[in-house]
């Protein structure tokens, strides 16, 4: 998917991606030239069907966990289906605020490990030493973790 | 005045998306994953009710008492059947380093199935929108496949079985994922009936590239009447490996998995 400025005859660049929690996602390109931004926005049927081919619209920065989209799509998974083992190399991972713990609770058990792997992983690579609520909807948007 | 505007395939900035990209990383995960797996062979049938898993399963056993190392992917997600069928232990499954452990049975059969995942007696369900569901839950299912191919800590292994659902679709979305074709081992039972339903089957699976290995004839001797293995055997010029009837010993599935392993 790519989006040209017909004016300026250039490739618009993938400047953001939003995930507002209903389903839709919108995604901004800018022009390099003029500097004019589109946004594209997706109902959720497609979002859905991009979602589904497990790749994520503006790209992943992160590794892809194991069975990522059976874990984050499948609502009918043990809640125990997982048992995490310790990673090689896996260090002292960053604080979680009571807050944000309070919401990884409520994230259904079959799918818990891994959103909580994703967003340790994400403070790592940003440097963050806690993860918040306000941590978890910003990494949310920018790795494009739908109903995460 | 018409615009002036340039295709697709004419703009080669760089895409941060990189959608392509990632559908071909996802395809060297598959193939980096099964480069120590030596054969692939999906058990098949155009017909639901044959016994396809129930061989599987059998012959998974066999070949794992003959000493190989086999493994079993459950294919038919939305039927899975393996985890009795191979008395695997219950427990959850173990996550480390980026790969998930598959289940190992009494034999040392290496096995992953949804049946593993999915809380007791609910359907595989995901989340998205209700309507025209139909669109995207056919990539998820073969997203799904692709995980379980990928992710999972198959290892070294003579064979791998594919136990997959009635029908054509999912053999298309693994010839699709895995970088060659796999093999095709064939299941029947005896009646017509069987037979015209299974040959189509066989022709769509030559036609995309995987090679017949076999075909295995079940349910013989009782209610189900016919020669349907050996006609199918004879039309396509590959090997009848077994007749089999209701409850078969030991030594018959040996035999059948020394005829498959010396097929394929």
């Amino acid at each position: 998917m790519k989006f040209l400025c017909v004016e300026c005859d250039r490739q618009m660049a993938f400047e953001e991606r939003r995930l507002p929690g209903d389903g839709t996602l919108a995604a901004a390109f800018r022009c390099p030239q003029c500097g004019r931004v589109v946004a594209l926005l997706t109902n959720p049927m497609e979002t859905q069907l991009v979602a589904s081919l497990g790749v994520k619209i503006g790209g992943t920065t992160l590794p892809p966990q194991p069975l990522e989209s059976i874990r984050g799509t499948v609502t009918t998974g043990k809640h125990d289906a997982f048992e995490e083992s310790g990673e090689k190399g896996e260090g002292r991972g960053p604080i979680w605020s009571g807050e944000a713990q309070e919401r990884l609770a409520r994230v259904p058990g079959f799918v818990r490990g891994m959103v909580k792997k994703i967003y340790a992983e994400y403070a790592k690579e940003h440097g963050l030493a806690e993860i918040t609520p306000a941590v978890m909807d910003t990494a949310r948007s920018e790795l494009g973790l739908e109903g995460m | 005045m018409p615009l002036n505007i340039r295709t697709y395939h004419d703009l080669t900035e760089p895409d941060r998306s990189g959608l392509a990209e990632q559908i071909g990383a996802q395809r060297r995960r598959v193939a980096e994953r099964l480069a120590v797996v030596a054969r692939v062979v999906a058990v098949m049938s155009g017909k639901g009710g044959v016994g396809k898993s129930f061989v599987t399963a059998q012959l998974a056993r066999a070949l794992a008492r003959m000493g190989r190392a086999a493994g079993v992917l459950d294919a038919d997600l939305n039927g899975p059947t393996a985890p009795r069928l191979l008395r695997l232990p219950v427990a959850s499954c173990t996550l480390h380093d980026g790969v998930v452990e598959p289940a190992v049975s009494p034999e040392g059969v290496r096995c992953f199935s949804m049946g593993l995942l999915l809380e007791d007696g609910r359907p595989l369900a995901f989340r998205g929108p209700a309507a025209e569901s139909f669109v995207w839950r056919g990539a998820l299912e073969a997203t799904a496949l692709r995980e379980l191919l990928a992710d999972v800590a198959w290892g070294p292994l003579d064979v791998l079985l594919v136990d997959l659902p009635p029908g054509m679709q999912r053999l298309a979305e693994l010839a699709e994922l895995l970088p060659a074709p796999p093999a095709v081992l064939t299941v029947t039972i005896p009646t017509p009936e069987s037979r015209d339903a299974v040959r189509r089957a066989m022709h769509a699976a030559r036609a995309g590239g995987s090679e017949l290995v076999g075909i295995l004839e079940n349910m013989v001797g009782g209610e189900f009447v016919g020669s349907a293995g050996e006609e199918l055997a004879t039309e396509f010029g590959i090997p009848l490996l077994a007749r089999l009837r209701f409850h078969p010993s030991v030594h018959e599935w040996d035999g059948l998995a020394h005829r498959v392993v010396g097929s394929a």
